[in-house]
């Protein structure tokens, strides 16, 4: 039971399924199987978001340009879309992939090649990103009516009870935990994160595998502006404003650490899935808009903090200092 | 020097152009925008036109700058104190720094009004508004009770943020007139902070924990959008409509797939239409235009003027399936 507790997933699992308890006394059908589909489909996006952001987190960096690049690239596909209907929907949707990693790899590169700290490159490339979709779209909105009808309905689809959008979530999670446990780079990802020195003597090229991070980290947010923009039907320059947050939030919560190295897929989704759980709630349970902010504010630091101490470890001593004895010091 | 010389030319040129014309009583009222191709400065234009159509003997002259820059304006009223125009009726790029222009515009006999984006004080007679807050309030309520059956029934409002100044003036506009609208029962006021994934979540929260919702009225874009298309994923197109204020450019996909029937906001043909008016009768001087009097605009009926020299054009236009083709081209 003790190590049950210990583990930080499960402990999770429990603080969701209790908060979705307590929600749904206070709002009936909180719980039903139906809500909570939808939870999961309204929180596929920032579940995609937060693996990417894993990923370069797990290399003790951050990307702050994540939801500026789903604005563009959002922008960008909406426009080719509304410019061009008879273009087939997958290869708009390669076409956002491509554009997501293009500018996955501009971050990449300047914090592989010019060894810039990745905060200060993707604070840059936040505006960056954001100035270009208003470039790029004059400032102008791309309406629903402007857009094919498949554009905006595939991914609401439904498929064996789930929507495509849910469906798209689930596969990039079990890609994402390929990825990070059965191939090299997940392995690399760890190792120049947990032990950067330890990462350069096995032969790791830190530098590559953070760039590696950068491109998976942009080409998922280059999907999410696809998906973003067709769920709500419209596409603007301030779209997903703030959204970059959300996303190191998730990985937070889900147990990534901010230094690098230690984190799991399992995590980031939970952490992903605590934060849609009170997104949701927050409008049916009736808490005064005033002091909704304030709240999910406090839930997170709680959630973290219960979840810091769960996972405290005891520092473990390698080699003992024989000419100190121990407790004389 | 130079300015004199080329003003005494610009007179002297407008003053023969006046005299051997052979309409040489055709007034001239200058119709000064922001900025050239804006589609709603060109409607703006259309309404003007059919102003000076309907009210026969006047030259309406749209211009404008390139771009939307106070400095491109005032060269622009320059060269109309040149040609002489009658009225000038601006919607200006910036209320103080075109006073200057519009002050010797004034001086030369020249009736200067503004409309849409007003015009500090000094530099002009009046300012024309497209609505008022209590105009907007009461056309958001109007809406709302268009959607319900029989005009009774609960609504609710999807604002933007907690602090936007002009959504809770609109809201408190509501509150205040509710009373005029028996049966109509405001059940509550959510906040979508004008982000589309928070707008939409707030409206979805909303079909589930106020079932006697029928109508979401939500008086900014990103609002009535985020919350036409929640009604929509939620499969509930016919009973819960959408409704607020929009450009027919953003809403005609939510017109479209039925989730709403029709929202409102200012028609610049209208404005266009107006301003030329009241230019028109100042020029003739049926009026002083002073705070208090009343201005006859045509078919808009007639347009009080109140504190400040402004005046409120009319409620919000309302769109529905019928125009809104027409006007999603135009803004």
């Amino acid at each position: 039971m003790n190590r049950l507790l210990k583990n930080r997933e499960i402990l999770l699992v429990a603080i969701i399924v209790v908060m979705i308890a307590g929600f749904a006394t206070r709002a009936e059908g909180f719980a039903s199987p139906a809500n909570l589909a939808n939870i999961f489909n309204d929180t596929s996006i920032l579940i995609i978001l937060a693996l990417g952001q894993m990923a370069v987190i797990l290399t003790k960096s951050i990307d702050l340009s994540v939801a500026a690049n789903l604005a563009f690239t959002g922008m960008a596909v909406a426009m080719t879309n509304a410019a061009y209907p008879d273009l087939p929907l997958a290869l708009l949707i390669v076409l956002a992939i491509g554009i997501g990693a293009f500018l996955g790899a501009i971050n990449g590169y300047l914090v592989w090649a010019l060894q810039i700290p990745p905060i200060v490159v993707t604070l840059g490339t936040l505006t960056i990103y954001r100035g270009m979709a208003f470039v790029l779209s004059g400032g102008g909105w791309v309406n629903a009516h402007q857009m094919t009808p498949s554009f905006l309905n595939v991914p609401r689809l439904p498929v064996l009870g789930l929507p495509v959008l849910s469906w798209i979530a689930i596969f990039i999670v079990i890609g994402a935990w390929f990825v990070l446990t059965r191939l090299p780079f997940g392995r690399a990802a760890y190792a120049s994160g947990g032990n950067p020195t330890a990462a350069v003597y096995a032969g790791i090229d830190i530098g590559w595998t953070k760039f590696l991070a950068f491109v998976l980290s942009g080409a998922l947010a280059g999907l999410s502006g696809y998906l973003w923009v067709s769920r709500y039907a419209v596409a603007y320059v301030d779209i997903a404003a703030g959204f970059e947050l959300d996303t190191v939030a998730a990985c937070v919560i889900g147990g990534i650490s901010i230094a690098g190295g230690i984190g799991s897929v399992a995590g980031a989704v939970l952490g992903a899935l605590f934060l849609g759980v009170i997104k949701n709630a927050l409008p049916v349970i009736g808490i005064s808009p005033f002091a909704q902010m304030a709240i999910s504010g406090i839930v997170i630091v709680l959630a973290v903090v219960f979840n810091a101490r769960a996972e405290k470890k005891a520092g473990r001593i390698i080699l003992r200092d024989r000419a100190v004895p121990e407790g004389s010091a | 020097m130079k300015l004199a010389n080329k003003l005494a030319i610009g007179v002297a040129i407008a003053f023969a152009a006046m005299t051997t014309a052979a309409s040489a009583a055709d007034m001239k009222i200058a119709l000064v925008v922001k900025s050239l191709g804006n589609g709603f400065f060109e409607a703006a234009n259309k309404g003007a036109q059919e102003a000076a159509k309907e009210l026969g003997g006047v030259q309406v002259i749209y211009t404008g700058p390139t771009s939307t820059t106070a400095e491109g304006q005032i060269e622009v009223i320059n060269s109309l104190i040149a040609q002489g125009v009658d009225a000038i009726a601006i919607s200006a790029n910036d209320p103080d720094a075109v006073i200057p222009a519009l002050k010797k515009a004034a001086q030369r006999g020249i009736k200067v009004i503004s409309w849409d984006s007003a015009v500090a004080k000094e530099g002009r007679i009046m300012h024309l508004n497209p609505s008022s807050n209590e105009l907007i309030g009461k056309m958001c309520l109007t809406l709302a009770k268009n959607h319900l059956e029989g005009g009774k029934g609960d609504f609710a409002i999807l604002s933007a943020t907690t602090t936007s100044t002009n959504q809770n003036t609109w809201i408190a506009e509501m509150k205040k007139q509710i009373k005029d609208f028996p049966g109509l029962n405001l059940a509550t006021t959510v906040y979508g902070d004008d982000l589309a994934d928070k707008s939409y979540r707030e409206a979805q929260g909303l079909l589930k924990s106020q079932p006697n919702v029928k109508v979401i009225v939500a008086p900014t874009t990103v609002g009535v959008l985020a919350a036409s298309q929640a009604v929509k994923d939620a499969g509930m197109i016919g009973k819960v409509y959408v409704t607020g204020l929009g450009l027919p450019s953003e809403m005609a996909g939510a017109i479209k797939s039925g989730a709403t029937k029709e929202f409102a906001i200012w028609n610049p043909i209208d404005l266009g239409y107006s301003a030329t008016q009241i230019a028109y009768h100042i020029v003739k001087g049926d009026t002083d235009a002073k705070p208090g009097s009343a201005i006859k605009a045509g078919r808009m009926g007639s347009i009080k003027i109140g504190d400040n020299g402004e005046a409120a054009m009319a409620d919000p236009f309302v769109y529905n399936a019928k125009n809104i083709d027409e006007f999603s081209k135009i803004f």
